[in-house]
């Protein structure tokens, strides 16, 4: 898997005040679909994430699309290609929607008609604070953001935390949809989205990766998912929330591969 | 009602020496988290350029003004790149620096125009005074309004209207998040030292045909004001800190007029303590 | 003062147990040690003797060692490197930024003026009245500043002592005398204490209140409680896990170094007859802060080494620029030279840059060196 891999970190460390939060972690991300990064909480997910972003001073190798990245401030790992969705969203709450995407704006021609499909309700609050979007909608902008350029790699952190179930089902569409065009990599608790998604997984526990492998292989295997995510199968109710949401995918998915043909052909 | 137009008019004069201070102050705050002890250099730094230029190199005043400022803005580039930015992971050293600049360079001018207030040459256009309801102000007293109001609407068009504006006031918000957009904040952080800078010795230059004379403590002594006036504009508000600006320098005039001299001074000087009381949060956390 | 604390970074005067050489004598080892723990004592020794000293140091002080005019600033140096010492206590020890540590040595230094030329007290009463003034001032402001942390601590900081910068510049009722200060009286100072022969005495006072600084320093910051403020400055956050309010063993800290202050503001206005408002003002703490950065905040000697050199700096340099070797430099050169501030706000610029422990870290990178020569 690390020959194909597109984004692998290796021996990753990471130490914030004299407390080390990583002990050395081992990651792949799989050149196409979803790559989930599992693990229960406080095991070092957002970290790792913002390890491989920069955003923590951090040791170790990191190699994106071949490149060594391990030592490059946090714009430039952006500037290979690599689309940042935060755990808390990150969306400016003093800047307007408009103003929030166009902060993004990385290529000389930006990819709004997909975004705007995707999210069309970004274009008709464009003028409206961010700050004053409910959860879903900054979490849309969070995602929308990471789409206006030609990114090779999309992380988003927990894109469904604190969201309500029906939101929780959007989030899932837009995710599968993207992860038609470009890989991402996901850090997720929510078992059923990422079974839904994911093709494989990492689970870290305590800082250092304690498994990696096919997610499906994985959530199928009772005793090996309790014993590094301390749950059994799914969560019931996001599954059935995912379940009943899945007729508008398949519309939705269409509307996007049209958007896309567009975009591209010229 | 003479004393009170010449009152106001001479706070409202004050105030604007205090927002193109504070306006810079506020913004180099509010994005980068650097509490610049050497802003009140930068101002003595304008000062003393626009005073060697009128007085020395015969220019005249607005010449002498534009090329003080000048001079501020580069000095305070290279003050941001040459010591604030190789400290970037080190805040407290940060500031530890700028006190150093703060102190090396009033000294600096000391050293070589004397430690004495050295008279500025009144421009002929500047000189008169202007009859409002009876009293006589000085149009030097407009000139400074003017300035700052212009200042003012530069700002708020450049954070409005440019992409830099746009990536300061996210900035301020988020510094990081910034970054993970894939934006070099860097470059932000030099523009914005050169604006504050540019904004603080106009100020110095405007400073010397209000008091008439600059010395080399000018710059110090008027920080503190500025403080306040951040404090209570809120970190990185260009409106706040006009807003404020304004109160501050109204409330000192008038206290100081009607009360025991000086009073105004401590009332400002004791509304810094009670507002990062008051509001601690504005303040609390960005650094440890 | 013969051990390491813990709360001191491993820039010790007593060498860690160093790998043992075999062929080296343990006694001799032993003997090595007890000399350089012991050495403080002797500084002190020779610092106390030097009133009857006829040596000259050209460059350094102008006459001979103990002649009135070298005691006076040996004298001052030492009274900075204690009040140094006492803001390091907040900065070094505890991790405070505080801009307002002129405030308690102004307190200390014009209640106990004031006491003595409005009440007609005595010294040893107005001294009183002077330390207890810095003491409760520290407690009550710092009780209120506390309640923010970081940059807005340094700010409320700042605004109390310009606070009383300004009250004390203008002079309310002509009790503090404005830009002139007041000195204080002749009649109410024991004569032992006035006159330029009795200048040995206001030294030993000066080095009496170094020793004080110092021993107090030490001492708390070796206490329970200096272990709690070590942990706050690393971080404070852990403190509180531990069940500790933080907030509490700052004021203490924040008490300690004021009332120091206030003591070395007694000492102040004895060595210089009199309360001037430069005393309170805002280049005072900076001063301070220079000082001890400069030689190395957070150890036990670093800030003494820095009010040292900062003060004899500032006093020397000067005259120094009015002699012929500099004035005869051109102006490029002269100009810079001849302004203590601009030499030490420099000087002070490159230590934070380049030598973050300051000078104090100097002696920990040269020990290594040291030690291959004489290994």
């Amino acid at each position: 898997m690390t020959s194909e891999a597109l984004l692998s970190a290796r021996g990753l460390r990471v130490v914030i005040d004299g407390l080390h939060i990583l002990h050395g972690v081992d990651l792949d991300v799989a050149p196409t679909g979803v790559t989930a990064l599992l693990g229960r909480n406080g095991a070092g997910k957002t970290t790792t994430v913002k390890a491989v972003m920069g955003l923590v001073p951090r040791t170790g190798d990191i190699r994106f699309a071949g490149r060594d990245v391990g030592r490059l401030p946090t714009h430039a790992v952006v500037r290979q290609g690599i689309g940042y969705a935060p755990e808390d969203r990150g969306v400016f709450a003093g800047l307007t929607v408009a103003e929030n995407l166009r902060l993004a704006e990385r290529d000389a021609d930006p990819a709004y008609p997909f975004v705007y499909e995707l999210f069309p309700e970004l274009r008709s609050r464009g003028r409206q604070l961010a700050g004053t979007l409910s959860g879903g909608q900054q979490q849309m902008l969070a995602i929308g953001r990471t789409l206006l350029n030609a990114n090779r790699l999309i992380v988003a952190d927990e894109p469904t935390k604190g969201l309500a179930p029906k939101i929780v089902a959007e989030v899932a569409d837009v995710l599968a949809r993207v992860a038609e065009r470009v890989p991402v990599l996901l850090v997720e608790q929510n078992l059923a989205l990422v079974r839904r998604v994911a093709g494989t997984c990492t689970v870290l526990a305590d800082g250092r990766t304690a498994h990696q492998g096919d997610a499906a292989e994985l959530l199928a295997d009772e005793e090996a998912a309790r014993r590094l995510l301390g749950v059994g199968g799914g969560h019931p109710v996001a599954a059935s929330s995912i379940a009943t949401a899945a007729p508008a995918v398949a519309a939705a998915s269409a509307a996007t591969a049209t958007a896309t043909a567009t975009k591209e052909a010229p | 009602m003479a004393t009170v137009v010449l009152l106001a008019c001479t706070g409202l004069g004050l105030g604007a020496l205090y927002f193109l201070i504070a306006s810079g102050l506020s913004l180099i705050f509010g994005l980068m988290d650097v509490l610049n002890l050497a802003h009140g250099a930068l101002l003595s730094v304008g000062a003393y350029a626009t005073w060697w230029g009128a007085a020395q190199a015969g220019l005249n005043y607005w010449l002498a003004l534009a090329f003080g400022t000048a001079f501020g803005t580069v000095a305070a580039v290279v003050l941001e790149l040459v010591l604030i930015r190789p400290l970037y992971t080190r805040p407290r050293d940060q500031i530890l620096a700028t006190v150093g600049v703060g102190l090396a360079v009033p000294a600096l001018l000391m050293g070589i125009w004397g430690g004495d207030a050295r008279p500025f040459p009144q421009p002929e256009s500047l000189a008169g005074t202007v009859h409002i309801a009876g009293a006589a102000v000085p149009v030097n007293r407009f000139v400074l309004i003017g300035a700052a109001a212009l200042v003012l609407v530069a700002l708020r068009l450049f954070l409005a209207r440019t992409r830099y504006g746009l990536i300061v006031r996210a900035g301020v918000e988020d510094r990081a998040m910034v970054t993970a957009l894939g934006v070099d904040v860097r470059k932000a952080f030099t523009l914005v030292f050169a604006i504050g800078g540019a904004a603080a010795a106009l100020g110095g230059g405007l400073a010397a045909l209000y008091f008439g004379s600059v010395n080399p403590g000018q710059g110090a002594n008027l920080l503190i004001f500025a403080f306040v006036v951040v404090v209570m504009g809120g970190m990185g508000s260009v409106a706040g800190a006009a807003a404020a600006a304004v109160a501050v320098g109204l409330v000192q005039q008038f206290a100081n007029y009607y009360t025991a001299d000086g009073l105004g001074d401590l009332a400002v000087v004791a509304l810094l303590a009670v507002l990062v009381l008051a509001r601690p949060r504005e303040l609390t956390g960005r650094l440890a | 003062m013969s051990t390491v604390t813990s709360s001191t970074p491993p820039t010790p005067a007593v060498p860690s147990p160093s790998p043992p050489s075999s062929a080296t004598g343990a006694p001799a080892r032993t003997a090595r040690i007890a000399l350089l723990r012991w050495w403080p004592l002797a500084l002190f020794g020779v610092l106390a003797v030097l009133p009857y000293g006829t040596v000259r140091v050209p460059g350094l002080l102008d006459g001979p060692v103990g002649s009135p005019g070298s005691l006076q600033l040996l004298a001052l140096c030492l009274v900075f490197g204690g009040l140094a010492t006492s803001y390091d206590l907040l900065l070094g020890r505890t991790g405070l930024l505080s801009f307002g540590h002129a405030l308690y040595f102004a307190a200390g230094l014009y209640f106990t003026d004031l006491a003595m030329l409005e009440w007609r007290l005595p010294l040893a009463s107005a001294a009183l009245v002077g330390i207890g003034g810095a003491a409760v001032l520290s407690v009550l402001l710092g009780a209120v500043s506390l309640r923010v942390t970081g940059i807005g601590f340094a700010m409320v900081t700042l605004a109390f002592a310009q606070a009383g910068a300004i009250l004390v510049q203008r002079n309310p009722g002509g009790v503090t005398g404005g830009e002139e200060g007041r000195a204080a009286p002749s009649d109410l100072l024991p004569g032992s204490l006035i006159g330029i022969e009795n200048t040995p005495n206001l030294y030993w006072i000066a080095l009496a209140y170094l020793a004080l600084t110092l021993a107090v320093v030490h001492w708390t910051s070796s206490s329970p409680t200096g272990r709690v403020w070590a942990g706050i400055r690393e971080n404070e956050r852990r403190v509180e896990v531990l069940g500790l309010r933080p907030y509490g063993f700052k004021l203490v800290a924040l008490a300690v170094a004021g009332t120091l202050a206030g003591v070395g503001g007694v000492v102040y206005l004895l060595l210089t007859g009199g309360a001037t408002p430069q005393a309170a003002g805002s280049d005072t703490t900076l001063s301070l802060l220079v000082m001890v950065v400069l030689g190395g905040s957070g150890t036990r000697w670093g800030p003494v080494l820095g009010g040292v050199l900062y003060t004899w700096a500032a006093h020397r340099l000067g005259d120094l620029a009015n002699s012929s070797a500099i004035a005869d430099l051109p102006g490029v050169l002269r100009v810079p030279l001849s302004q203590p501030l601009f030499l030490l706000g420099s000087l002070f610029v490159g230590v934070v840059y380049l030598l973050p422990g300051g000078l104090a870290k100097l002696s920990s990178r040269w020990r290594p060196i040291r030690g291959g020569l004489t290994a």
